[in-house]
């Protein structure tokens, strides 16, 4: 199958690459594109491990097909940190041990910066079910949660 | 060492973040599937549609000619004349003359592209012969039931027994029928669990590279890159030291990864494809439909005990399907089933037993849920109808020092007793529950594996050091190894950096497998640094022109023993290795053993559930665990072991199961059907971390990984009962189950 010429935004970078049609906005990440940080867990979006943000939606990227990110935007968990300086849900992360594995985290993290975009001050109720979509089976997701709280509440902090 | 001699540490007991965080939050830390190598080539698998299904042809002759292939191969690319557990091995890795379960690999292909792997796999033609499989385990041990392989059973097995079963063991002391006489109360049932996979969210994922001269190398997500070295070059008849083996950060095993599935194919492509490297990540599919889950287990238990909750005699009959091969853990099992008490009458009996599904693998505590399951749902009972507290009858039998175990051995120290009471005093206890909820608590137990191990350390120039260890870092053993070796040192503990190398950088190290990368890397790297620490004293006894037995260590620096050995300043590690060069050389340490001194892991779990009576949903409350960690190097990975394995043991309970169709497929094939907990799912796990500690490790570590999974079956069947009057015997306690017993009962 012929290849399709795509051109997209990807952490701010402009970014072009030969995808062929059936290939998925994962696959062209990892393989064309080279950032390996968004995960393949399933190929189905059952999992999140893949999260990433297409015009500032979140997406599984295993679901989106990577011809369809031309001219779009896309957010991956490499582009989370200013330079050297880790968001705060990167930081709660490694404090709360709210990682064993690590394969769940890029996808989690993705995922969880958008809740807090939308909504600042979520119940632990609230991270729960947005979190849903992103499977984790080391943890329980108990520091999880932890660790999205608690960088809601640092956030909230500084934006006050 | 001594309970008693247990000092405060500086370090060992803290909970700074772990040294490989950075990397696991950026998405830089590198994964089975993230590496790729110039000249790559991507593998795809064709597997049997087939649950049982005799191999007559397959033509491969299209799949070739597709423009972008380089490599097919089939059974036929495998040296011959394999024996024991290699050939089963090589047997799983690919078909030969019949396909054995849904799933297995019949031929595999290496193309330039994922793509064109794929599109060449299908079209690969294979003529199969069906033939009549057998799934459930109460089936397979029937005596007319299909034959799975003539011949696979061992000398276990007395004369006579039906066809399938392949291992057969009785053990046990005592007279249980004296015991069940002595009994007021004696109670019989029947369990079953079925099949459930580790899940862990990395598929399985290599890069293999291997040379008509038989050197090879491998990129790996695995829990033991050793293991992989061996049973590679067992499966592909090559010399074991050619094949080097690199371990890629690990994106979960809990058991899974300590085997191989599809790796040599990855190696007999690249072979066939001029050595070209071949990469193959397996799809969530294969995974379930290929890598082991673990067994399903059938499982008779008879208890007597008197009124007052004395346990007289105890009996378990267990079969265990493990797949296709012998290797269910159903001995594990046994072991476990009745280790948290002393018995004077006890009788142990186990069948593993064939059947068509795949090859089942390490699940986290191997066959100690499933026992559990049986036991202590069955003791729950025996406490409701004699009114005896749960809790109580636990104390009251509960094992000790010295006891013999179950199984037979002596125990050593041990914290069952400790945990039970610290369970007793938690505020989660006197929660009052409201209607439709109940409360249910249940033991559990795992060992602590040793293991092949091997460790090296060294100071670095500025008196820093590096550890190179054995056991890849799950959920943070690198942090855990680190603050050990920094404890110590007498060194900070971000000096000291844990690496996790390739099989060319060490003697042969056991995976990370029975909680033992603590334990066992951990103490290997203790004793390892007490070398380098015992060199660098002689390099500051030389300087000073005194004895080296006049020297000691204290906080990171040489010094005199006391003021008869002489008067000099302390000499610190950074001076001491800032001139190494010219004091005699590098200064290391290195460690090897089978080290002793394990410290098995006794748990207790309380869960609070709600069940809804018109869906037959539970939900869970409120979770708690209770553990003895000998020593918590680093307690939140500690706590992390604890959440995770009850977060695993609540799934097994209420959702996860192997699902068949009448035709032997694997019905279940993605994360959406196979539905593991999500974070909506539970709510807060609640831990206790006990600390008898194990005075065979230098700072009391026992193996905590495991014994989590234990409890959670049997202590939510237990809560269900109470919550519902109704007791469920069969895993999963799926809504449609609880529903239909609710019923049952006439509730």
């Amino acid at each position: 199958m012929s290849k399709v010429h795509v051109t997209t935004s990807v952490n701010g970078d402009e970014v072009e690459f030969l995808a062929d049609p059936r290939e998925t906005l994962l696959d062209c990440l990892r393989d064309h594109v080279g950032l390996t940080g968004s995960k393949e867990g399933c190929g189905t979006g059952d999992c999140g491990a893949c999260s990433v943000t297409l015009d500032g939606t979140l997406v599984c990227s295993c679901l989106v097909l990577g011809v369809e990110a031309d001219g779009k935007r896309v957010e991956t968990i490499e582009g989370m940190a200013d330079g050297t300086v880790l968001h705060p849900l990167q930081r709660k992360f490694i404090e709360h041990a709210a990682l064993q594995c690590g394969f769940c985290t890029p996808g989690i993290l993705v995922a969880a910066k958008k809740l807090l975009e939308t909504n600042p001050n979520p119940t632990e109720e609230e991270v729960r079910y947005w979190l849903a979509g992103n499977l984790c089976r080391c943890t329980g997701y108990d520091k999880i949660i932890r660790a999205v709280m608690d960088a809601a509440a640092e956030l909230r902090q500084e934006a006050a | 060492m001594a309970k008693d001699e247990f000092k405060e540490f500086k370090l060992v007991g803290t909970r700074p973040d772990r040294p490989d965080g950075l990397d696991k939050v950026t998405g830089r830390a590198r994964y089975g599937a993230d590496i790729s190598a110039p000249g790559m080539l991507w593998a795809a698998v064709l597997r049997s549609p087939h649950a049982h299904a005799r191999i007559v042809k397959i033509d491969t002759s299209k799949a070739e000619a597709l423009s972008g292939v380089k490599a097919v191969i089939t059974r036929a690319d495998f040296p011959t004349g394999l024996t024991g557990e290699d050939w089963n091995l090589q047997e799983n890795t690919m078909a030969g003359e019949r396909a054995l379960y849904d799933g297995h690999a019949v031929a595999a292909v290496a193309a330039t592209s994922k793509l064109r792997a794929e599109e060449a796999v299908r079209l690969i033609e294979v003529e199969y012969e069906v033939l009549p499989h057998v799934i459930d385990v109460d089936d397979a041990i029937k005596p007319d039931a299909p034959v799975i392989r003539e011949g696979a059973a061992d000398a276990t097995v007395p004369e006579g027994m039906p066809p399938n079963v392949v291992r057969y063991m009785e053990f046990g002391r005592g007279d249980v029928e004296a015991g069940f006489a002595e009994a007021d109360l004696v109670m019989e049932k029947t369990y079953k669990t079925e099949a459930t996979h580790q899940g862990y969210i990395e598929p399985h994922a290599c890069m293999g590279q291997l040379g008509a001269d038989g050197k090879g190398e491998m990129w790996v997500c695995t829990q033991g890159q050793w293991f992989i070295r061996k049973m590679c070059t067992a499966v592909l008849g090559l010399e074991t030291a050619q094949l080097r083996v690199t371990p890629s950060e690990i994106g979960g095993g809990f058991g899974g990864k300590t085997t191989i599935f599809m790796e040599p194919l990855s190696l007999a492509l690249s072979k066939k494809a001029g050595g070209k490297p071949v990469k193959l990540v397996m799809s969530r599919s294969e995974v379930l439909r290929a890598t082991g889950p673990t067994a399903s287990a059938s499982m008779d238990v008879k208890i007597g005990m008197k009124k007052d909750g004395t346990i007289t005699g105890a009996r378990a009959e267990f079969r265990m399907q493990g797949g296709a091969f012998p290797g269910s853990p159903v001995d594990m099992a046994l072991y476990c089933a009745f280790a948290p008490y002393k018995l004077k009458n006890v009788e142990h009996v186990g069948y593993d037993v064939l059947a068509n599904r795949p090859k089942c693998a390490a699940y986290r505590a191997p066959g100690s849920p499933m026992g559990a399951f049986a036991v202590e749902s069955l003791l729950d009972e025996m406490c409701r109808e004699l009114d005896v507290d749960p809790l109580d009858m636990r104390l009251k039998n509960a094992v000790r020092e010295g006891d013999t175990a179950s199984y037979g051995p002596k125990y050593g120290s041990i914290g069952l007793v400790e945990t039970l009471e610290a369970t007793k005093a938690h505020p989660n206890l006197s929660i009052p529950l409201g209607p439709n909820q109940g409360r249910g608590i249940a033991a559990g137990y795992w060992f602590n594996h040793n293991g092949e191990t091997s460790v090296s350390m060294a100071i670095s120039e500025d008196g820093t050091a590096q550890v190179s260890v054995g056991t890849p870092d799950i959920g943070g053993s690198r942090a855990s190894i680190a603050l050990m070796t920094a404890e110590t040192l007498g060194i900070p503990y971000e000096d000291v950096r844990v690496n996790v190398v390739e099989t060319g950088a060490l003697g042969v190290n056991e995976p990370t497998h029975g909680s033992r990368a603590t334990f066992a890397s951990g103490k290997a790297a203790v004793i390892a640094a007490g070398h380098a620490i015992t060199e660098m004293c002689k390099r500051a006894a030389n300087e000073w022109g005194i004895d080296p037995e006049a020297v000691e260590w204290v906080d990171g620096a040489a010094q005199p023993a006391g003021d008869n050995a002489g008067k000099f300043p302390p000499m610190s590690i950074a001076e001491i290795a800032g001139k190494m060069g010219s004091t005699g050389g590098p200064i290391s340490g290195h460690h090897e053993s089978v080290p002793e001194g394990v410290g098995a892991s006794f748990g207790c779990h309380v869960v609070d559930v709600e069940v809804d009576p018109e869906t037959g949903r539970t939900t869970i409350l409120r979770y708690l665990v209770v553990q003895d960690a000998g020593r918590a190097i680093h307690p939140a990975y500690v706590e992390g072991q604890y959440q995770g394995g009850a977060a695993q043991g609540i799934g097994w309970a209420l959702n996860e199961a192997y699902i068949y169709g009448d035709d032997g497929r694997l019905q279940n094939t993605v994360f959406l059907d196979y539905r593991v907990p999500v974070a909506s799912d539970l709510p807060m796990i609640d831990t206790v971390i006990v600390e008898v500690p194990n005075p065979g490790h230098p700072y009391g570590v026992r193996g905590v990984g495991e014994t989590g999974i234990t409890p959670p079956l049997p202590a939510i069947a237990n809560a269900i009962q109470e919550a519902t009057g109704a007791r469920l015997c069969e895993l999963p306690m799926s809504p449609p189950k609880v529903l239909a017993a609710i019923k049952a009962k006439g509730g």
